[in-house]
């Protein structure tokens, strides 16, 4: 066996007798790689913004909401309206005390119009913890003060946070930190101004939980309950959790535990499975289909050195009747498909990088749609995947030389040397 | 040197053919033999066996005293490469590769640097008289120009035996005169060679004449110098 500069040298002469037929071969293979770049670098970018939203928020949250009965139930019938009250959000906290960590609940106003000088707006007011922001895609706008904090909701301040939005429209220019805004004839002193990830439609104005409750919430209606689990690891260990907690409620509101509009449970993780599940499926098809292309490539490049070994039959028969081995010639064949598609595989793949790059530079400099939602983030492909994607070519250069070799090397010399 | 042992071999194409029936043949160290035959005389068969180009089904070949039977692949291209040298009516030399190349071929499959087997194939290439035309590629030398690259491509691995089916078959009367003459130089050497031609005048240049019909060698011929014959002197068929 010789595998040293000769024999580089052999595939250099052979490649460059051939170029046209190279060329088109290669091409196949550089478009194979460059279409397997481009579709795992959008499908990156669309699950890169599917996480990008959820991405710094607790995964562990559950959301409760009141419905309306859908089954009968101990006599009564359909269609009651559920409503959350203090009694429920109590319940939660002593009956599930093995997965609740801790339940928040939330009340609000909506339609209250906000005034400051002569500037409106019409929002609506809720009235939530200091943890919020770690279960909602909140937070507070750079240089925006701060959010609801523990002292608020304990001494029922009259405190509010509103959204950027709300403050271009109400204090245009200025600072709104420290003024006061009127709110159906309370005023409320701003401390924050917050930002969401511009996917929300509603901007609510937050105040401090007990203050939304002395001032609007004279029933003991909660819009939610909003609590953070733990020990919820699995798919059934959730939906177990959920059908429990229905039974408890049920049993204060006389509903039946498997009436699932009774009460809206919105249960962060299990979605957050849903949507890596959704993710795995799509990196999944993108693979598949980028295999394919570049499998189609392979293909042309196992033809054509078929037909390369076909018109050298006479030369590997002089090279054997001289005394090349088989292993050689099975060699020479394959070295020479593997040159073929790993320069123009790495042709593709460097156009591929450069394209997905060009397409991230064209998102980042766009602003976000008309709704304020990303599609598109970063899509690009990391190392790992450049990585695969030589070893890939290496692996398909083998297998597209390997056939065609083994046809080499069953050329018989006096067969392939009869004078013709 | 060579040692032959009823050598047999029959094609299996539809119906089996029968083509060497039992071939008895020692040739010495230092021969200058030629094989005659009418074609189908099983003359080309009987030189594939000797060059290991093709295997036999019964008999023994011994080459150097090496018994050459049911060789793997890969052994049978070793031991071509290191005894044996062709040399072919169409001269085979490979059309991309310059003359040079082409001669230090077989030096390329004993692992021999590229540097060492380019100096020797240029000696080999200024022994036959072609050193300004190392650099030239087959489609631009002549017939007897290439058959003369063949011809150091044959020599250059240093081989036991050199095999020439049908050497001057390619080539008009002058060149093959020239031809033969190249040979009977390299066999001035001391190089075992074997000739395998229909034309009784490349035959009677040789010191030993071996006639096969149908498969069995029917005569073994002695030529001493004085019958050997020039060429295109009515000998020639």
């Amino acid at each position: 066996m010789n595998i040293g500069i000769d024999i580089w040298q052999e595939i250099y002469s052979t490649i460059k007798r051939n170029k046209m037929r190279t060329f088109l071969t290669g091409f196949s293979v550089s478009w194979g790689i460059f279409m397997l770049i481009v579709l795992l670098g959008s499908g990156n970018g669309l699950i890169h913004a599917f996480n990008d939203s959820s991405s710094d928020m607790a995964k562990n949250v559950i959301k409760v909401y009141p419905g309306r009965t859908s089954k009968p139930f101990d006599g009564l019938s359909v269609g009651r309206n559920i409503q959350l009250g203090g009694k429920d959000l109590s319940l939660t906290e002593k009956q599930f005390r093995d997965n609740v960590v801790s339940a928040v609940p939330t009340v609000s106003r909506s339609g209250v119009t906000l005034s400051y000088k002569d500037q409106y707006v019409s929002l609506d007011l809720s009235g939530v913890y200091p943890s919020y922001t770690k279960v909602e895609p909140y937070m507070i706008a750079p240089n925006g003060g701060r959010f609801i904090n523990g002292l608020d909701i304990s001494a029922k301040r009259k405190v509010i946070v509103i959204h950027t939005k709300t403050k271009e429209v109400l204090f245009r220019k200025d600072n709104p930190i420290g003024k006061f805004v009127l709110a159906g004839g309370v005023a409320y002193q701003v401390v924050g101004i917050y930002k969401d990830k511009g996917n929300e439609n509603s901007l609510p104005a937050f105040i401090p939980f007990s203050t939304a409750n002395a001032i609007y919430n004279k029933a003991d209606t909660l819009d939610n309950i909003i609590f953070t689990t733990k020990g919820l690891n699995t798919e059934q260990a959730n939906e177990d959790f959920e059908l429990s907690y229905r039974k408890v409620i049920g049993g204060q509101h006389r509903f039946d535990p498997t009436d699932k509009n009774s009460i809206w449970i919105w249960n962060k993780f299990t979605q957050y499975l849903q949507q890596m599940t959704a993710a795995n499926i799509l990196h999944t098809a993108v693979w598949v289909i980028g295999i394919f292309t570049l499998l189609s490539g392979i293909v042309g490049v196992s033809n054509i050195m078929l037909i390369t070994v076909k018109e050298r039959t006479k030369e590997f028969g002089i090279r054997k009747a001289l005394g090349a081995s088989p292993a050689s010639i099975l060699w020479l064949v394959i070295l020479e498909s593997i040159v073929i598609t790993s320069i123009f595989g790495y042709i593709g793949l460097v156009l591929g990088v450069g394209t997905t790059e060009y397409m991230n530079f064209i998102m980042s400099n766009q602003p976000a749609g008309p709704m304020g939602i990303v599609i598109f983030k970063d899509p690009t492909v990391d190392m790992g995947v450049a990585i695969q994607a030589t070893i890939t070519l290496i692996i398909a250069g083998t297998l597209a030389g390997f056939f065609p070799a083994r046809k080499a090397v069953k050329i018989r010399p006096i067969e392939a040397l009869r004078a013709e | 040197m060579i040692h032959l042992e009823d050598i047999n071999k029959t094609y299996n194409n539809g119906s089996p053919l029968h083509v060497l029936k039992g071939i008895d043949l020692d040739i010495e160290r230092g021969e200058f033999v030629s094989i005659m035959g009418a074609s189908g005389s099983g003359k080309s068969t009987l030189l594939n066996i000797l060059g290991i180009l093709d295997n036999y089904d019964t008999g023994n070949y011994y080459l150097n005293d090496v018994l050459i039977k049911n060789l793997s692949e890969t052994r049978a291209a070793e031991y071509r490469n290191r005894m044996i040298g062709f040399i072919f009516q169409s001269f085979n030399l490979i059309s991309f590769k310059n003359a040079m190349e082409n001669v230090a071929l077989p030096l390329f499959y004993q692992n021999v640097s590229r540097k060492k087997r380019n100096i020797l194939a240029m000696e080999y290439l200024d022994k036959l008289g072609l050193k300004e035309w190392a650099h030239h590629m087959p489609n631009e030398l002549s017939g007897g120009q290439k058959q003369r690259v063949a011809i150091a491509r044959a020599l250059i691995s240093q081989p036991q035996i050199i095999l020439a089916d049908e050497p001057t078959g390619a080539l008009d009367s002058k060149t093959s005169v020239e031809v033969m003459e190249i040979l009977k130089e390299v066999n001035d050497t001391g190089m075992t060679l074997i000739v395998v031609t229909h034309e009784s005048g490349v035959a009677y240049q040789t010191n030993k004449i071996i006639r096969i019909k149908d498969g069995l060698i029917e005569a073994i011929e002695e030529n001493s110098g004085e019958k050997r014959s020039p060429f295109g002197n009515g000998i020639m068929k």
